[in-house]
């Protein structure tokens, strides 16, 4: 028996602003909107998730719980992953165009890929928001690091994040708890970029090192946070945005609400709400608002657009421009392991530490004498972390090295028994792994559209991408994998597999494979050239906002979370004042 | 919440955190049965969703490997990862429940492994004239010792060390995903704790400090 009195209630209720996605622009945006006293009305397509509840909990569980052992199967980081969803979706279809690649990762669940991200936490710097300024490639944000900066202190306040002020002109200083101390093969890895002169410098992420308020709980160092954590010590939408918005008691939350468009009054052009598929009757409703808020992530915001067609916008809503869709673009990526001989047999001890990398290299790189423009960061990985499904996995390509025996002498590659035991003995925490994530330069050529001749199975029109790496991007790759083993040369260790070369793009992540896809609606000052003004506010439809990652006009080597958390709180603010001056 | 509170109710309940508001409670009531085609036959475990509890049943009882091929990976498996003074061996730490689950769950590995084992037994067949179950250890061995090798490999096993690479893969995962491969390993994590930084001792003996 479905309880569905929630969705006609809702139907009723004009809410004063009706928000799609719950990921974390579209939770800062409810958070930011209930706390104000508006009504509002949340929609998210997949279930309703608390990283608290023990239905949902997988943080301290072993591998041995897990059937597979963690293997991917089901979802694509493993079972334990807090990604309801992934890469590919069942009945969730989207296409491809010319033989170009693109993977699109979506997360159905409150909080969206929050719940399981990286909580890799950087301001945008100067640079970031002014790069054709500095290149002539590409465009200007028309807003700098000083429109951002208050908003980026609020969000380092309400949210918390761990780092060191270090002075860095483009990696600005923040308001940080303190960061966990390096773990050994760190420290072996600072040591040796010293040598390079490779920054390194104590990671920034959204992980509390100290209590910052009552509803959440400490940090106590089970590296999981990709489980999203039951304590709410690290930053996931679901619990630090939506649950207190909920508490307001001006928060309607519908999970199982598959936003089909953007509802238009014909007279004014205005917003009128957004029409949705539950997920699970398949019946149609339509929620009412004064405020329409999109914030469904950059490809799904772009698909709504451009589904929401009446004859005022026969191109999609908010797209007289015709820029919906056009200049998507994801982080580059690109990656190598390595092992290091002197970490061979070595103590062991707890060494979990946070969830993820305690140092981080921000880009060092002086683009006017480097074949390629802007630049990356570098995320490391490695240590003696808990073993999962692939664990041991080609010891046969290792253990027949030279000088890979604790006798010295070289022994035959793979084996068994005894002495193959103790090989992974031996090896285990000596693992290191590189991965650069860097910015590409977004092109109007890479683009999503509406695919003609698919729908989804609840009859909505998927999107189609078209999307190529330049040379620029390919470039950037290369020098990453020369960087890396210049770092692992420097530590004496032995890089893993062959060097990735130009048959590869060396080892260049396909399109969408970082999760990091922005700028599909992208703002600007001009309305033919853009989708919404600096506010975030759509050109032609001036009570429709967008709160995700489609309004950046460029990425940085940055990670978008912290800065789609920003422009959130920042557009957020804009809807309350204009509501007071009775501009909307 | 403090941590120590915090520490201390960990695994007992959700910390009381997860009291949602009456509308979201409302919406959770709706969980579980968005279809009415799909309600759950079965109880979903915690961590898995519906769909995930759905198809990790629906293979648990299918049956794929028979009772003697499940036989020949016991014995191999130990071969691979036998009990020394530290740990036990493959088949104690449950690695052939592992390899009968893991080879449904990515059919992929369905024909290698099922051939791997066909080949075995008939390498054994033309050696000894009986199955690799019915052969001593002794004589066990002296194929192990032709298809553990990938670089040493003569040209008429090639397909024998393809199959033992596979066998050695799942066998290391599967032993050292287990709590008997864990502990041998000395993984000393996954529990509430406080990272203080590498101990002394270790920064020591890698000439390493804090102060650089």
């Amino acid at each position: 028996m479905i309880n569905s009195s929630i969705y006609i209630k809702s139907q009723q209720e004009v809410f004063d602003v009706v928000i799609v996605g719950s990921g974390a622009g579209g939770g800062m945006a409810a958070h930011m909107l209930t706390k104000a006293g508006a009504k509002v009305c949340l929609l998210e397509a997949g279930q309703p998730y608390d990283p608290a509840d023990p239905k949902n909990i997988t943080q301290l569980k072993w591998p041995y719980e897990s059937p597979r052992r963690g293997a991917n199967t089901t979802r694509p980081f493993g079972d334990f992953d807090a990604a309801y969803g992934g890469w590919e979706i069942d009945g969730e279809p989207y296409t491809r165009k010319d033989g170009t690649k693109f993977d699109w990762f979506r997360s159905r669940m409150v909080g969206g890929r929050t719940n399981h991200w990286g909580r890799i936490s950087l301001r945008f710097g100067p640079d970031d928001f002014k790069r054709k300024s500095l290149d002539g490639l590409g465009d200007d944000w028309p807003i700098g690091y000083d429109d951002m900066k208050p908003y980026y202190d609020k969000v380092d306040r309400l949210i918390g994040v761990f780092g060191t002020n270090e002075g860095l002109r483009n990696n600005p200083d923040g308001i940080f708890l303190p960061p966990p101390k390096a773990r050994l093969h760190e420290l072996m890895i600072k040591k040796a970029n010293k040598t390079l002169g490779i920054p390194t410098y104590p990671s920034r992420l959204s992980i509390l090192t100290k209590p910052i308020n009552n509803e959440r709980g400490q940090c106590f160092y089970c590296a999981q946070c990709s489980r999203a954590c039951q304590a709410y010590a690290d930053f996931s939408s679901s619990s630090v945005l939506v649950k207190p918005a909920a508490a307001t008691g001006n928060l309607t939350l519908l999970p199982f609400a598959m936003a089909r468009e953007v509802t238009t009054d014909p007279i004014s052009g205005l917003a009128t709400g957004v029409s949705y598929v539950h997920t699970g009757t398949l019946q149609e409703y339509t929620v009412r608002g004064k405020i329409v808020v999109l914030a469904a992530s950059a490809g799904e915001t772009a698909r709504l657009l451009l589904n929401s067609k009446s004859s005022r916008f026969p191109n999609g809503i908010a797209n007289s421009s015709g820029v919906v869709g056009k200049y998507i673009n994801d982080s580059t990526g690109a990656s190598r392991s390595a092992i290091i001989p002197s970490l061979f047999d070595r103590k062991t001890y707890n060494e979990d530490g946070v969830g993820g990398s305690h140092i981080y290299s921000p880009w060092w790189g002086d683009n006017s004498k480097l074949d390629f423009p802007r630049g990356y960061h570098i995320e490391y990985g490695g240590g003696m972390g808990m073993p999962s499904y692939g664990f041991g996995w080609g010891i046969e390509g290792l253990n027949g090295r030279e000088n890979f025996t604790r006798d010295g002498l070289k022994k035959a590659a793979g084996g068994y028994g005894a002495t193959l035991k103790e090989d992974y003995r031996r090896f285990y925490g000596a693992y290191v792994s590189f991965a650069g994530r860097g910015e590409p330069v977004p092109r109007e050529d890479n683009y999503c559209e509406i695919d003609p001749n698919v729908v989804d199975k609840y009859g909505i029109p998927v999107l189609r991408f078209h999307y190529k790496w330049s040379d620029y991007e390919i470039k950037q790759a290369k020098h990453m994998q020369d960087t890396f083993e210049q770092i692992i040369d420097a530590m004496g260790g032995k890089a893993m597999g062959k060097k990735p070369g130009a048959d590869t793009n060396y080892g260049l992540a396909d399109p969408g494979r970082i999760i990091h896809e922005v700028g599909t609606a992208r703002m600007g000052n001009n309305p033919s050239t853009s989708v919404v003004n600096s506010n975030c506010q759509a050109h032609d439809v001036k009570n429709l906002f967008l709160a995700d990652a489609a309004p950046f006009v460029s990425q940085g080597d940055k990670n978008a979370t912290w800065t789609i958390l920003a422009l959130s709180m920042r557009t957020s603010e804009y809807i309350i004042d204009q509501r007071k001056k009775a501009n909307l | 919440m403090k941590r120590r509170d915090y520490l201390k109710n960990i695994g007992l309940s959700s910390l009381g955190l997860a009291a949602l508001n009456p509308q979201v409670k409302a919406m959770e009531a709706l969980e579980g049965a968005p279809d009415p085609k799909k309600v759950a036959p079965i109880k979903v475990p915690n961590g898995r969703t519906l769909d995930e509890a759905e198809r990790d049943a629906k293979l648990m009882a299918e049956k794929f490997l028979n009772q003697h091929e499940l036989e020949t990976i016991t014995i191999l498996s130990d071969i691979i990862i036998p009990a020394d003074g530290k740990s036990g061996s493959a088949s104690q730490a449950g690695v052939t429940k592992f390899i009968e689950f893991i080879v449904k769950d990515k059919p992929e590995f369905k024909t290698p492994m099922r051939g791997g084992l066909r080949w075995i037994d008939g390498e054994s067949k033309r050696r000894f004239n009986k199955l690799f179950t019915e052969i001593t250890p002794k004589q066990r061995i002296e194929i192990v010792e032709d298809i553990a090798y990938p670089e040493k490999v003569k040209p008429q096993f090639s397909q024998g060390v393809t199959f033992f690479t596979l066998m050695r893969n799942l066998t290391a995962t599967g032993f050292y995903t287990s709590r008997i491969g864990l502990d041998d390993l000395g993984y000393k994590g996954n529990t509430p704790n406080e990272w203080k930084g590498v101990p002394e001792d270790v920064l020591k003996q890698y000439g390493l400090s804090y102060d650089d």
